[in-house]
């Protein structure tokens, strides 16, 4: 038979923003039904906490519009004004269901398509009646650049003035970068539409503090989504919606957190688990050097950069509990012995480990930080654990967490739970600080004493004797260091185990920390015999810690604890493996005497260490 | 897909737009005859149907539509019917 060709099928998936933080129903039709029978607020808020499509937010929405919000709630009413230049309407139900979502009755007024700026400046008198708290332009692409960047700058500033007039808060859209490029890459040479609103978002950003605006910023949204998630060309030449209706519900919570932001309204404290939350596998049943995290492995490292996350946003005020099912001792093992932790039990505002169920602890936890629930964020990888406190503590936020931990982080800065508006003092801090780092950065540029700069970045290098917690970071150094690698002695883990307790083995490993952080574990020293020549067997080092006196500081410590070995020489040898030139002279530069055989001698009674830009700390 | 298998799974699409679960489209209908199908529910159901199905709409095709029928053909082409 021949081969029919077939027209290739014009499938399309595209990716719109969804409320990933969010759960999806179980079975929508009958809840859907239940809270038609009876559309109480509580029935109504637990539908507007799932991740619905638009279709189904609207319909929610009509639910809504049925409930006297205002005469029945205990949740503040917010008067918004959406004023647009294009198509808005369909934006207005996925608002007043994130607002729901967010504690706030959101009463809404539309203005006419395209005619904001009259509205503010002519002014309308419905407008003016309406009262406004919050005053949305949701401008878009097309028409911020219909200006040149200055004159629209100055156009803005008119209609801020107005609305703030009005007594309301501008919350303004940024412009959605909805042009194609005509130059490309190098667009900003050009002046072109395109060029044109990245100019007027910059300048936006640096009004905005000014103004008291607040700023909805699209753009960065679509930096991270896709424009194509929010926008259609074709439904922008059908109905003039700049924003597509299926990213709608998404959009609506952008709006709703800002405003929860600005009244105080976001999620305070965010609660921990612990167990494959913090770091992989379960402390109860692995031990200390079972759990997976930290360098060494893809998933240990998804797990630090989830406790980074975390310590950031406690280091901007936002207070960190722990929430665990586990033997309180057990719990707190890794925050105070694995050398791999980034967040300390001082990060932690309250530690709760025992068998209670975990609604009690979170309940016992509000209170000892003084905060309401609704300030709680919950994250926990049980679904069964997030299932029960959805339904015994309906005020609680609790995250959809991704099975994925790489994606954790992400997942807790979409949810805008901890959206916020202003700095706080320990902002402020924060910015010092950085500062501070940028100087450092700038140091190492304008000192020409390398010296001076290393001493600078305060350096820390920390040892311990080989562990159980550092096997498998000590066994990817080994086999993955490639140049500075004197003898490139390949070892198993499970030979390098074998060695931790073994008498003529005697590893080394080092963590190097400075001023910017710390670099995990970047060097091994191994000796091997008892007598009075102790063999260098290996001899690591990272190349990121290159040009540091790493070395001379390795060798050190190494010195030390042959000595007290009672050795009276250390042996190495230069071994090429093709990779290693770098290393070649490494024994000879360290003051070792090249002896005929190819090993190399240092005699430890005329060694002395030389001054070294960095602390040497011994890790008990 | 059939055509009535079609219909039957563009329904709970019509039931959460128009807010009735009793909705029943038929290939005959149209939008003048179902109260509050207007332009922007035109836009929304199109969209919703592109999600789940997986296809996209040429605004030439979505110009062309009459009725349910229509609409029901279209998708069956695009799916390869």
């Amino acid at each position: 038979m021949r081969p029919v060709a077939r027209p290739a099928r014009f499938r399309h998936t595209s990716k719109m923003p969804a409320l990933t933080w969010l759960p999806t129903h179980p079975d929508w039709p009958a809840a859907l039904k239940a809270a038609e029978a009876s559309p109480s607020l509580e029935n109504l808020t637990t539908l507007a906490h799932c991740n619905l499509d638009f279709i189904r937010t609207d319909r929610l929405d009509r639910l809504i519009e049925r409930v006297d919000l205002n005469a029945s709630s205990p949740y503040p009413t917010i008067r918004l004004a959406v004023l647009g230049s294009a198509t808005t309407a369909h934006l207005a139900g996925a608002i007043r269901v994130a607002g729901l979502r967010h504690g706030l009755a959101i009463s809404l007024y539309q203005g006419e398509y395209g005619q904001y700026a009259q509205d503010l400046l002519a002014p309308d008198p419905a407008l003016a009646a309406f009262r406004p708290d919050f005053l949305l332009l949701a401008l878009d692409g097309y028409h911020l650049a219909s200006l040149d960047p200055a004159a629209m700058r100055a156009r803005l500033h008119q209609i801020w003035h107005a609305a703030a007039q009005l007594g309301a808060r501008v919350i303004q859209q940024t412009g959605l970068p909805v042009h194609p490029a005509q130059l490309g890459q190098n667009e900003f040479l050009l002046n072109s539409p395109s060029s044109a609103l990245t100019q007027l978002n910059r300048m936006l950003r640096e009004d905005a503090p000014d103004h008291h605006v607040l700023l909805l910023t699209i753009d960065e949204e679509a930096a991270r989504h896709g424009l194509d998630g929010f926008h259609s060309r074709t439904i922008w030449h059908r109905a003039k919606q700049e924003i597509s209706p299926a990213a709608a519900p998404y959009y609506g919570d952008l709006v709703a957190r800002l405003i929860a932001a600005a009244r105080g309204k976001s999620a305070k404290c965010l609660v921990l688990d612990l167990d494959n939350t913090l770091w992989g596998g379960v402390i109860g049943d692995d031990g200390l050097d079972g759990i997976v995290l930290g360098q060494g492995s893809a998933e240990g490292e998804a797990f630090v950069a989830i406790q980074a996350y975390a310590k950031a946003l406690s280091q901007r005020g936002i207070a960190l509990a722990v929430c665990s099912k586990n033997d309180e001792a057990n719990a707190r093992a890794p925050f105070e012995n694995h050398p791999e932790m980034v967040l300390k039990l001082s990060d932690i505002a309250c530690f709760v480990a025992n068998w209670n169920d975990k609604a009690t602890n979170i309940r016992a936890i509000a209170k000892s930080l003084n905060l309401g629930l609704e300030a709680m964020a919950f994250l926990d990888d049980n679904p069964a654990e997030r299932a029960l406190v959805r339904r015994e503590l309906p005020m609680v936020r609790v995250f959809e967490m991704p099975e994925e931990p790489a994606l954790v982080a992400d997942c807790i800065a979409q949810s805008g739970w901890f959206e916020s508006v202003a700095l706080t003092e320990d902002d402020r801090n924060r910015a010092a600080q950085y500062a501070a780092n940028a100087a450092r950065a700038a140091l190492q540029q304008t000192v020409t004493d390398i010296e001076t700069y290393l001493s600078s970045l305060a350096m820390r290098l920390v040892w311990r004797r080989f562990d159980r917690v550092g096997l498998t970071r000590i066994a990817q150094l080994v086999n993955k260091t490639n140049q500075f690698n004197l003898t490139t002695q390949r070892y198993s883990e499970a030979e390098i185990a074998a060695m931790i307790d073994a008498p003529d083995w005697l590893g080394l490993q080092f963590r190097l920390v400075d001023s910017f952080g710390d670099n995990g574990m970047i060097g091994i020293v191994l000796l091997r015999g008892t007598g009075a020549t102790l063999d260098i067997d290996s001899w690591l080092m990272s190349c990121r810690v290159l040009g540091r006196r790493v070395e001379q500081a390795m060798l050190a410590v190494t010195a030390e604890v042959a000595r007290a070995r009672g050795a009276m020489r250390l042996r190495g040898r230069f071994v090429a493996s093709g990779r290693n030139e770098m290393v070649r002279d490494h024994y000879e530069k360290l003051g070792f005497a090249p002896e005929p055989d190819g090993f190399a001698l240092l005699d430890l009674a005329r060694y002395t260490p030389p001054l070294l830009p960095m602390m040497i700390e011994d890790e008990p | 897909m059939t055509e009535a298998e079609l219909l039957v799974a563009i329904t709970p699409i019509f039931r959460d737009a128009f807010s009735d679960d009793h909705f029943v489209p038929t290939m005959s209908l149209s939008a003048k005859d179902v109260p509050g199908w207007d332009s922007y529910k035109q836009v929304n159901i199109l969209i919703a149907l592109e999600e789940k199905f997986g296809v996209k709409f040429r605004s030439r095709e979505i110009d062309k539509l009459a009725n349910i029928g229509d609409l029901v053909r279209l998708l069956g082409e695009k799916l390869g019917g």
